[in-house]
């Protein structure tokens, strides 16, 4: 299995190579759909550059990274374009590993409940033959690195390329069991966009159900578990965020990241909800709104917790897609991210109604945002509400494949 | 989503589709076509929005007759002398008027030789002169640009571009920069101007620092005459890949038209009596008609078509000398325009961008003709793709039942529900491919490619460029043959497969294309979907092919060339017809290297593929 994975890495290096090359990435990195204000490669080299002359990178109002990053790059700053290819790669094979873990699990839990009867005789076609799931880690990884939205971003040179590589570790630890490691890397997860914050309640649903501890409140090594889960993060938060006051000596980043993602202060088009509304809106209801929209992110956690607990895995897809739809500045890269988990749900298609519609209004809106833009920004004949009816024609059937994908699993399971 | 998400209505919704899929495909088509035969009665009046030049009236005091033609003939002897552009001269006299003068030396080598304007290493001056404005800082400006051409014409042109500078010099009532612009070679000259003035680089022009410049540019006026004595105007609005200006400065010109009573026309019609029906219909039409056909070639209409590309308002208009009775002069309407523009406060947003013109006083905007393009395009492809391409709707849901076998929809969607069916998709890569690759060859091949064959045959540099883009061209066409050899098909649900992956990709590149330019959109529409919905292997093939040819875009082209010269009323023998075709598969590759025009790579790498694919599936094994 390793020699096909070898190959998608090469092709997928090849191309992201070929593309460093070419006149493209300059047009790639500029645009908006690609490069947000958080996560744009120009404002990192921007931050180097004030903290090459001594000033603190936040001082003005450019650079949102973490200082985590800006000292990454400090010192990788030559080797940028392979620091980015190297990313995708780690990110996908993280996620080859993790999905083939996953899929034993699933087939061993298959395999008891065939033993015990316990199937409807009409479902035989939903049970995955381990035909089907030997390639499916395979699939992921393509689906993640041949991906257009992941080789666009990392062309631009987005750092959501390693937001996205932390969460993958992130998942492939929790995965494998190890509650300490995936603590560590939810908390820097955390740290580098604060949303992956709710991917908290799937890792522990998903860490309980691997020591076989049952959910249920009364329990005493249900709280015992959660406790000492919640610790590990906490811990690892404090502990990241002290390390980086020390690399600079101030809180300075606090607002300046946190700050700029939770009040949206930019309102650069990107291809989230957040900056028509908000261009259009009176000032001084903004914070009512802002907190509207931002508590959309947060707020569906707890029903798909209860929801989802006995698959905290589509659970974390489901949240996964949810950030990368409701957060303030979302970019194709935090799509590619979810859009990668799709094969692992491929049994669930001959569920999905209208799969073909809606990946047909993705496809087509993925086209034509770059000509809306064009009528917009240059031509001058159209406006923003062209741009923005796109934004929402997009996020509408993200959206729906989202909601199909939950409504599949509930008639997947009562099948 | 509850008529889709509700299995018992989608089954009966997907039944309905399959059974009338042919009667909704011609009506939609059909009902799409006769929504753009209507257009010319749907056009309401033009009219004024800006405020800022509505409400004000300007008195215009200038006779610049007498004075003009004396600058001509100064200008025309200067010019005999020198055998080009008379630099010093012009700068001379700018100067004594009281202009702020620089130029502004270009040169530009052509991928090929231009046959129709015969040169290939050009070189060439531009002259420009700003009054600045009194009355405010250096913020804005308004542009007059006299294209110098070769042969002696347009040096009246000149003549009033220097007369009216004189006059504006002794007014103090100048809020914006005014400048006066002489271009030699024309459009190439305009491009190194506007390349150079706003300090970028497009194309592969070269020329010197930039010496002077005024503010940003709101409005521009491009002007062209023939002969001293001037009956009608013609103006020309299209720009470069069918951009257009805002309706407002078109309607501007018309109100002076009106005031003035100077006989304007548009694509060099009259404008129609008034009355929808009659005469009055027919010229209408025509005149729309030869709108659309210049908007879709993306040649700019005028000098004029290279300042939208920088959001700059322009227009082009040609003083004609068609020996009727009425003598007009243009200075006054030049100086009452320019007044009116300089009292803008914000740059011209208030009218339509999108729009067709079926006379200069009736307008078609974007509201009225997007049905037309909404049944060609939008309906008209879901509709194929849910129904005809092979059930693709259901292409993903093999839960769907088919108990009953006498369902109409069973026969096609059987190949999708067997057991072989479960197979890989490899069979499309080939065809895919080299579509592909075709496409990509037709565009590089023939400019990168010339020096070889002049090499090895005996034709001229601009002929090889043409000729292998007709060669590249029908060789595509020979393709499906040689693929099908290298890999045996997938069968029915291969040839679906492909037609529903071609349609995708025609229905995507239709809907961009109506966005950017309306009318190419529109006629590659009304070309292409026919076949489109019609083609399918198998069967007699003769007319099906016939029918792939006649509409294949390099054909449409010719069709276009034939239907413009009917539409000037001036038809074309096949011969000439095909020299014209000629040209303009040469002046299409230089319009694409010189200004930067979207046409030719659309074509090659768009359209041409997309029929490609098209050929395959008529040709499936």
């Amino acid at each position: 299995m390793a020699a096909p994975l070898v190959l998608v890495v090469l092709a997928a290096v090849t191309v992201r190579a070929a593309l460093y090359r070419s006149s493209l990435a300059v047009f790639i990195a500029e645009r908006v759909e690609v490069a947000s204000p958080l996560n744009a490669w120009k404002r990192v080299v921007e931050g180097l550059a004030l903290l090459d002359l001594g000033v603190s990178p936040y001082s003005g109002a450019i650079f949102h990274e973490t200082p985590l990053i800006i000292y990454l790059f400090h010192f990788l700053i030559e080797y940028a374009e392979l620091v980015f290819m190297i990313t995708d790669v780690l990110t996908a094979v993280a996620l080859y590993l993790a999905i083939q873990d996953f899929n034993k699990v699933v087939f061993k839990k298959q395999k008891l409940l065939i033993e015990l009867d316990k199937y409807a005789p009409d479902v035989a076609e939903l049970i995955q033959t381990p035909m089907e799931m030997h390639y499916i880690p395979l699939k992921v990884a393509l689906f993640y690195l041949l991906n257009p939205y992941t080789v666009m971003s990392c062309v631009a040179k987005s750092t959501c390329a390693i937001n996205n590589s932390v969460i993958a570790f992130f998942i492939l630890a929790t995965i494998k069991g190890s509650a300490f490691l995936s603590a560590v890397f939810l908390a820097l997860a955390t740290y580098q966009s604060l949303y992956p914050l709710t991917l908290f309640a799937p890792a522990l649903l998903y860490l309980l159900q691997r020591q076989f501890i049952p959910i249920k409140l009364k329990s005493k090594s249900f709280w015992l578990y959660t406790m000492q889960y919640t610790s590990l993060y906490l811990c690892s938060l404090v502990v990241i965020i002290c390390l980086s006051f020390f690399l600079l000596n101030s809180w300075d980043f606090i607002p300046s990241v946190y700050g700029f993602i939770l009040s949206v202060p930019d309102l650069t088009p990107n291809i989230g909800l957040f900056w028509y509304f908000f261009a259009e809106m009176f000032e001084h209801f903004s914070l009512f709104f802002v907190c509207v929209f931002q508590i959309n992110v947060f707020f569906y956690t707890i029903p798909l917790a209860i929801k989802l607990k006995e698959h905290p895995m589509f659970f974390m897809f489901v949240q996964l897609a949810i950030i990368s739809i409701f957060k303030s500045y979302p970019t194709v890269g935090d799509i590619a991210l979810y859009m990668a988990f799709l094969p692992v749900w491929s049994h669930l298609y001959r569920f999905l109604r209208n799969i073909f519609i809606l990946s047909c209004v993705l496809i087509f809106c993925s086209f034509l945002f770059p000509v809306l833009w064009h009528l917009w920004i240059y031509a001058g004949s159209a406006n923003s509400n062209f741009y923005y009816a796109i934004t929402l024609t997009f996020n509408i059937g993200q959206v729906s494949r989202v909601r199909q994908m939950k409504e599949n699993r509930d008639s997947a399971k009562r099948g | 989503m509850g008529l889709l998400s509700d299995p018992q209505c989608r089954r009966a919704l997907g039944r309905l589709l399959l059974r009338l899929n042919t009667p909704l495909c011609v009506l939609s088509y059909l009902s799409g076509l006769a929504w753009f035969l209507l257009l010319p009665l749907l056009a309401p009046r033009t009219y004024l929005s800006e405020n800022a030049m509505g409400s004000t009236m300007v008195g215009e005091g200038s006779d610049l007759g007498p004075r003009a033609l004396a600058l001509a003939r100064d200008f025309g002897e200067h010019r005999r002398r020198e055998g080009g552009i008379p630099v010093s001269w012009l700068s001379h006299t700018m100067f004594q008027l009281g202009l702020e003068v620089h130029s502004q030396p270009f040169a530009r080598t052509l991928p090929f030789p231009d046959e129709a304007h015969e040169r290939y290493l050009v070189r060439g001056t531009n002259v420009f002169g700003v009054l600045r404005a009194p009355r405010a800082a250096s913020t804005e400006a308004l542009l007059l640009l006299v294209p110098c051409c070769e042969g002696g014409k347009n040096e009246q042109a000149v003549g009033l571009l220097l007369a009216l500078a004189g006059y504006c010099r002794g007014q103090i009532y100048w809020a914006k920069d005014l400048i006066f612009l002489v271009t030699e070679h024309d459009l190439l000259g305009t491009q190194a101007w506007l390349e150079g003035y706003h300090g970028v680089n497009l194309t592969a022009m070269q020329s010197g620092p930039f010496p002077g410049r005024a503010g940003a540019i709101q409005a521009a006026l491009a002007l062209e005459l023939s002969s001293d004595v001037l009956t009608s105007v013609d103006v020309a609005v299209e720009g470069l890949d069918g951009q257009l200006p805002n309706l407002d400065l078109l309607n501007l010109f018309q109100s002076f038209c009106h005031k003035n009573g100077l006989l304007c026309t548009l694509q060099g019609k009259l404008p129609p009596p008034e009355g929808p029906s009659g005469p009055g219909y027919a010229q209408s039409l025509r005149t729309l008609g030869l709108m659309v056909l210049g908007q879709a070639g993306g040649a700019p209409g005028g000098p004029h078509g290279l300042f939208l590309r920088f959001r700059i308002e322009a227009l082009t208009l040609r003083g004609i000398n068609s020996f009727r009775q009425h003598k007009f002069d243009l200075g006054a309407t030049l100086e009452g325009m320019f007044r009116k523009l300089n009292n803008l406060l914000e740059r011209l947003h208030q009218s339509y961008f999108l729009y067709l013109l079926p006379s200069l006083a009736r307008f078609v905007s974007i509201g009225s003709y997007a049905p037309a393009r909404g049944g060609l395009l939008y309906l008209v492809p879901p509709i194929l793709i849910s129904g005809g391409a092979g059930a693709a709707l259901y292409l993903w849901d093999p839960l769907y039942p088919i108990s009953d076998p006498k369902s109409p929809c069973t026969p096609i969607l059987t190949p999708f529900l067997s057991p072989q069916a479960r197979g890989g998709l490899l069979y499309l890569v080939p065809p895919i491919l080299i579509s592909g690759g075709a496409g990509a060859a037709l565009y590089l091949l023939p400019v990168r490619g010339q020096a070889v064959a002049t090499q090895h045959f005996p034709v001229g540099e601009a002929e090889a460029v043409v000729l292998a883009l007709i060669g590249i061209y029908v060789a595509g066409m020979a393709l499906p043959h040689s693929t099908h050899r290298a890999l045996s098909g997938g069968g029915q649900r291969g040839w679906m497969t492909l037609k529903l992956l071609a349609l995708l990709a025609l229905a995507l590149l239709l809907t961009c294309l109506a966005l950017l330019n309306f009318s190419l959109g529109f006629l590659l529409g009304v070309t292409l979907v026919p076949p489109a919905a019609a083609v399918r292997p198998g069967g007699n093939r003769l007319p099906l092919a016939l029918l792939l040819v006649l509409t294949t875009p390099g054909l449409s082209l010719f069709m276009a060339v034939l239907l413009e010269r009917e539409l000037l009323e001036a038809p074309a023998g096949l011969g000439e017809a095909w020299q014209r075709f000629l040209g303009a598969l040469g002046q299409g590759l230089l319009q694409e290297h010189l200004h930067g025009a979207h046409l030719s790579p659309l074509l090659c790498l768009g359209a041409y593929p997309c029929w490609l694919l098209l050929w395959n599936v008529l040709f499936w094994k």
